[in-house]
Parts: C-alpha cells; structure tokens; sequence
C-alpha cells in the first residue's frame, strides 16, 4: 500500500506523526511531497518498509532508524543516519556535517557532496558492518575516531581545484576502513592511519558497492572503476594505549 | 628494569601471634601483596604493592591485618607533598599521564558542612514521622506553567515525568567501568525502593532490560550501545555532555576491559577500545543539543523525559539556563567531587566547581528566568549521606544522584584504583574471578537498605522542620544558614548566616 502525505506547512511533529502512524496502518510505501526542512524523517522507525522523499527533508533524517529505506530526491541536510541501526538511506544530492554520526548499521548512499565531520565514530560489530558511500566530496575529520564500518570517497565531477576529501581525515581512527578513489595527499590523512593498496577483497567489495551506487543514480560503472581507489586503515585498535600511567 | 623511586604507600602488618596461615589474605589480594614463604612457614608481605582497599583485612579470620599510612617521613614541607613528589617519581619513570579513579580527594572546603538545617520551636510544631503520614514522592519532568482543569480532569496531558518514591537516584555507572555484579546490584536496588539507576555510556545488558521501569539510559558521545531498543527500554533518557570528574573530557575504557560481555553490550569488537570523544560531534551549540534532544523525543515518540547531564563549571548557570531552552525535561549537573572509573588526576582534581555552588547558582538563575519549573534539577557529585540530600534539596534540588555513596554501600574501600581494573571488592573490574565476589542479591540488598536508611533519616529531618512534604522544601533555603562563610559564598548559596 502506498500513501502519499503532502508535507507543506506541515511542522515536523505533525509530519512524523502522519508517517508513524501510515506506517502502523499497513503503508508498504510513503511519498512524501513538498518536504522543506521537516526534521527527523524516519527517526526511530523500525521496519522494512520505504520512504521516498521530494524537497529537502531536515536534519537527523533517519536519526536512530532500523530498518527502513528512505530514498531523497533532491539534497539532505546534517545528520542523515545519525547512531543509524539498519536500513539505507539514498539520497540524490548532497548531504551536509556529521552524516552518518555514531552509525552501527546499514547503509547511505550520497550521490552528492557531504560536509564536515561525515563518518565519525561509526562502528561495526559482528553482522552490523555501515557503510556510506559518498559520490562527491566530503569535508574535514571524514571517519574521524572511526571505530568500524567502511567509507568509499568516490570524488566524481570534482571541480577543478577541489579536492577529494578535507583536512584530518580519520583522525583518532581505531577501527574500520576509508577507501578513496584517486589519491590523497598524506597531510591530510590523521596521524593514527596508514594509506595501503586494496586487496582483491576490497576490490570485489568496492565493485559491488559502485555497482549499486550506479544503479541507483543511473552512473556509468566502468567510469567510476577505471580510476584506482586508496585503503585507509587505523594502525592499531589502541591508539592512545600508552599515553596513560596508573597513578 | 630501572630502579624505581617510588616508595610504598602503605605498610601491611601481620599479628604473627593471630596469623594462623590460612592464606586467604594471599587469595584475597589480587595485588599479589601477600606470599607464603615456603622455607620459614610464614606469610610475607611485599608492601610496595598494596593500595589500601582492606580487602585482606575485612576477611582474614583471625583479625591479624592492619594496613597503615606507610610510616616513611620526608622532611616536612607545606609545599611539596608526598602526592607531588610521588607523581614526579611516576612521570619521570614512564611520561604518561597520570591516570585515576573516584572522584577528587583534595582538601577544598566542602560546604555541606558548612550549612546547617532548621527545626522548628514552640511556634510552629515538628512533626513525628513515625506517627504522622510524610511524603518524599518526586516527580522528575517538565511542569507547565499553569494546569488547566476540565470536567475533573487535566485538560492537557502533562509532560512525561519519572516518578520516585525517594528523591535520590544511582548516578551514571556503565557496565564497563563497573562490574555486572555492580550494575545488577543497583539496578535491583532501585526497583525495591522505586528509584532509577543510569546505564553510563555502556549500553544495557541483556540480563537489565527487565529493569527497563527502573532505568535512565544514557546517551554519550560514543553512542555506544545506543539503538532503538535500548532507547525504548528505559524509563528515560539522559544526554552526557559531561561529568564532575572530568569535564571537558572523553570517557576512554582501555580495551582490556572489553570482554565478551562489555563488547556485546557496547556493540564494539572484543578488545578493542571504546573511546568516547570530548564532545557529541553533532552537537556544538545549544541548538544542536536541542536537534538531538528532539531527536530522541522523535525516536521514543515523546513518551520518556530526556535529560542531560553536564559537569559543574564555571558558567554552568547559563548552560543549565540554554539546556532548559534546548526542552530538556531535567538537567543533570555533577560537581567536581563526583567519581570516575578512569579520570585524568590533573583534571579530576583541578577542573570544575563545587556543586553547592552550582546548584545554587543554577537553581536561582532559572527561578530569575520564570524557567525553572520546566526543568527538574539533580545533582550529583559529592553526596555523602541524607543531611547532604536534605541540604540538595533546600538549596533547590529536585532529587540528587549518588554514585560514591552507592558503591561504598556494595562495598568499595575508595581506594580510588578503580582505573586499574583490579578491584578487590569485585565492583570496578571486569576479571571473573574478582566480580564473583559480589553477589548481587547482597549487593542489591545493601544498597536498598541505605536508600530506606536515608529516606528515614530525611523524614526525620523535615519533622524536624515542620515539615510534611519534600515538595516544600524544594528550594526553600530559610531552612539553611551558613558557618564559617564569607559575605560572597553567603550570597552565592542565597542563604543567610547562622544567629541572622
Ligand atoms: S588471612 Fe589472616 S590468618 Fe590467614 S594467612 Fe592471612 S593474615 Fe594469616
Ligand atoms: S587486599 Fe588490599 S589492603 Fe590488603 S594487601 Fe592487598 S591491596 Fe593491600
Ligand atoms: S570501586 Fe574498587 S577500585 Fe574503585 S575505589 Fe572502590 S574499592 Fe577501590
């Protein structure tokens, strides 16, 4: 079953309210219309069902989601996913800070440009390993204190003079993995990562993950694949183990 | 290895005549202070090792042990003292930073005791608790202004409030940096006299969800352990931004203590560390503390207060003012008395102010405001016994949370080594072998009879008052006069001087 819920004027209280509740009565499928800054699309929803997005909805879209897939038709604002459970979250523009903040599980796809501090502390554990995939660019402190999960900087369309990712990239880093297509200047990178060459794994993996990012945006895979990626990963899993004395 | 400069701390004294051998102290020890010579039949001491926590003293059968200040003077000097010269020794032998547990042990006044509470004479008559009904019910939560009434009943439907049947909660103690015996102990403790414990930042385990009536969960910057089902099963949720012991800083549990347990409730892999940055990256004004505030009401569908907790610092009314406006339900502040698994000394031990102070502070300026009742106020962070929960109050407090005092009640000997791992008394470790020595039922048992022991004595205190309700003594501060305080502190407290 489909609804459509047409968000205008709407505050995001009462739009939250009309998607748990289509959600409670069956919906199968939401579209909302007209979305404009209406915060917290999807927060806290458990579920398999889908939600597809026109306009731009607020910040914290799929804050603490489990399960659903919600799919933006235009561009997203800070906190897409953030502490996100499961599910996936497509967004067809960009995404702006702290995308994917704290994740444990699912997956984003970002078509687009993503802001600053996108990726920090994400974790993994057991079956629950996030991934985000990042079309454009992304701003400073990518994957900062990054505990689990994977990044793929993919850095199409970068206009001349941008470059691929910000300054203190997976700074604090003790766990999971950044790959980056093309390469990155090592003063950029945190000093708790090491840049290494992907092994047929990461390539099978990357394969697949640019496989579905074409397909939902409608690129060309073998454009994006021609270009080599990067692996960043943490030194160790302990990375301030020795700074401390029992006192 | 280079020799050491450190001397020990205390000194281990055996009663040869009561010893009989049993080496339960040598058991006891997981310091490994205490050996068994084999050659001469008899117990030996290696006293550099002890750290004074009176495990082996409290068991050894025949009351042999006394653990004393090590008796090794250095010439007198009012400016480096033992302590100073001790962390210089370390830091030069190992250039970290020095590392500790519990809360700050330096000597700055502590104006609890420097308050002293009412009764009342002749005029208005005392009332005898034990005779006449007195209530100590509190509610936790945003009130509105004014209550409308229709056909009998509310016309609009109240904010969610957490109900207490005393005011004094369990502070913020994950599993993680204290035992599951620990947490369990609490947890079971604050169901019997209808209270809450708080998870920390470490997530709930399996084994606690049945508490879920008893339980504020915490969100902290590591969002560990945070997914929807544990959102929903606490009775409410608390924001960490900070705590008393350590403001401005991270929580860091070293990867050792992450076992197979601490690592399913954490949703970390085994071993590996759990860092909680300094501050939530998603959160860098009062706005965005209210996007996640709101965020969480969203995701628990506005059924539980969310709270948030910061330590007590310098401007701390004006935070607590913006943490009000943010919509939080209730605002946490520990002051800088307030224990820790693992804190940096320095900052333990130098950052922040006394909660007093704060309280004080904070409590006035939302009454100034025309805020204040759309926050409940708890303080933490020194608490030491119901007088101290009575003068909480007084002074503007809706409840206070207890964390020291719980854990003595489990059994700690503050022996503040709780950063170590190796606590004897099997609260602040996560070794099997010393958490099987708290067993939770006694656990929980103490520490329910010193929630019932408090709530009596506080009963007693407001009879002595003339007083029937902790509802009205809530910020009540005729009741207190102060001693031995300058004009500043007096006016900072908003209390008068004794004899005034
Ligand atoms: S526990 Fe007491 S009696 Fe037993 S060996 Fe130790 S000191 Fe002696
Ligand atoms: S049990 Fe505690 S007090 Fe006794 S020797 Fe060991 S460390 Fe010292
Ligand atoms: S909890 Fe254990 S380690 Fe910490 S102070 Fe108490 S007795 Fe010592």
């Amino acid at each position: 079953m489909m609804i459509t819920i047409d968000a205008s004027g709407l505050h995001y209280r009462k739009l939250n309210e009309q998607i748990r509740k289509a959600l409670a009565t069956g919906a199968t499928e939401i579209l909302i219309k007209n979305a404009n800054g209406q915060r917290y699309i999807g927060t806290g929803i458990s579920g398999n069902q889908r939600i597809v997005i026109e306009g731009t909805p607020g910040s914290d879209l799929a804050a603490f989601m489990d399960g659903l897939e919600i799919e933006v038709m235009g561009n997203a604002q800070d906190g897409v996913g953030n502490t996100m459970n499961a599910g996936r979250v497509i967004v067809h523009g960009n995404a702006g800070d702290v995308t994917g903040y704290g994740m444990r599980g699912g997956e984003l796809f970002i078509r687009g440009d993503v802001g600053y501090r996108v990726g920090i502390h994400m974790k993994a554990y057991k079956e629950k390993q996030p991934v985000i995939v990042i079309g454009g660019r992304a701003g400073a402190f990518l994957g900062e204190y990054m505990a689990g999960g994977v990044i793929l900087l993919l850095g199409l369309d970068l206009e001349p003079g941008r470059e691929i990712v910000g300054n203190f990239c997976g700074t604090g880093m003790h766990g999971g993995t950044i790959f980056i297509r093309g390469e990155v200047e090592p003063y950029k990178l945190g000093k708790e990562v090491r840049v290494v060459e992907p092994t047929s794994e990461d390539e099978q993996f990357i394969a697949d993950y640019v496989a579905r990012f074409a397909s939902y945006f409608g690129d060309d895979l073998s454009r994006i694949v021609a270009k080599p990626f990067k692996k960043l990963i943490p030194f160790n899993k302990r990375p301030y183990g020795n700074l401390y004395t029992p006192y | 290895m280079a020799l050491s400069l450190l001397t020990p701390m205390f000194k281990v004294e055996r009663d040869e005549e009561l010893c009989i051998q049993c080496k339960v102290c040598m058991r006891q020890c997981v310091n490994g202070v205490h050996w068994y010579d084999e050659e001469e039949d008899r117990m030996r001491c290696d006293h550099k090792k002890c750290v004074g926590c009176h495990r082996c003293v409290v068991l050894c059968p025949t009351g042999a042990l006394t653990v004393k200040k090590y008796p090794l003077e250095f010439r007198e000097n009012a400016h480096w003292t033992l302590d100073y010269i001790r962390s210089i020794y370390l830091q030069a032998e190992t250039g970290g930073i020095l590392l500790t547990g519990m809360g700050n042990d330096r000597p700055y006044p502590v104006y609890w005791d420097h308050m002293v509470l009412n009764a009342s004479q002749v005029t208005n008559p005392s009332i005898d608790p034990l005779r006449e009904p007195m209530e100590l019910k509190t509610y936790l939560g945003r009130k509105p202004k004014a209550v409308e009434i229709k056909n009998g009943k509310l016309a609009e439907k109240l904010p969610p409030q957490l109900e207490l049947d005393v005011p004094i909660m369990f502070s913020a103690m994950s599993f993680g940096s204290i035992s599951l015996n620990a947490v369990k102990s609490l947890a079971q403790a604050a169901r019997e006299t209808g209270t809450f414990f708080n998870t920390g930042e470490g997530g709930l385990h399996r084994d606690l969800y049945e508490y879920g009536a008893n339980t504020i969960v915490q969100v902290a910057s590591g969002r560990f352990g945070v997914d929807p089902d544990y959102l929903k099963a606490g009775a409410g949720i608390e924001i960490k931004i900070g705590q008393g012991a350590k403001p401005g800083i991270g929580g860091h549990l070293p990867g050792e203590k992450v076992g197979p347990e601490v690592s399913a409730t954490r949703m970390i892999p085994l071993g590996s560390d759990a860092i909680s940055p300094a501050p939530h990256h998603d959160i860098y004004s009062i706005e965005d503390l209210r996007q996640l505030i709101f965020s969480l009401k969203e995701a628990t569908n506005y059924e539980k207060p969310v709270g948030v907790k910061i330590a007590a610092v310098h401007n701390v009314a004006a935070i607590a003012s913006g943490i009000a406006r943010a919509g939080a339900d209730f605002v946490a502040i520990d002051g800088f008395r307030g224990g820790t698994g693992a804190a940096p000394l320095r900052t333990r031990d130098n950052v922040g102010i006394p909660i007093e102070f704060a309280l004080a502070a904070v409590d006035e300026r939302l009454r100034r405001e025309g805020i204040r009742n759309e926050v409940s106020i708890v303080v933490g962070g020194s608490i030491r016994n119901s007088a101290d929960v009575v003068k909480a109050i007084a002074l503007g407090a809706d409840a206070v949370y207890i964390g020291t005092a719980a854990l003595i009640a489990l059994g700690c000997h503050l022996c503040q080594k709780c950063n170590t791992g190796k606590c004897n008394w099997g609260i602040a470790t996560q070794d099997p072998y010393l958490v099987k020595r708290l067993n939770p039922e006694i656990g929980a048992r103490r520490a329910a009879n010193l929630i019932r022991a408090w709530a009596h004595e506080i009963k007693e205190l407001l009879g002595g008052m003339g007083i029937n309700a902790i509802e009205s003594l809530r910020g009540n501060r005729l009741m207190l006069r102060g001693i031995g305080l300058n004009e500043k502190e007096l006016s900072i407290l908003g209390i008068k001087a004794a004899g005034e």
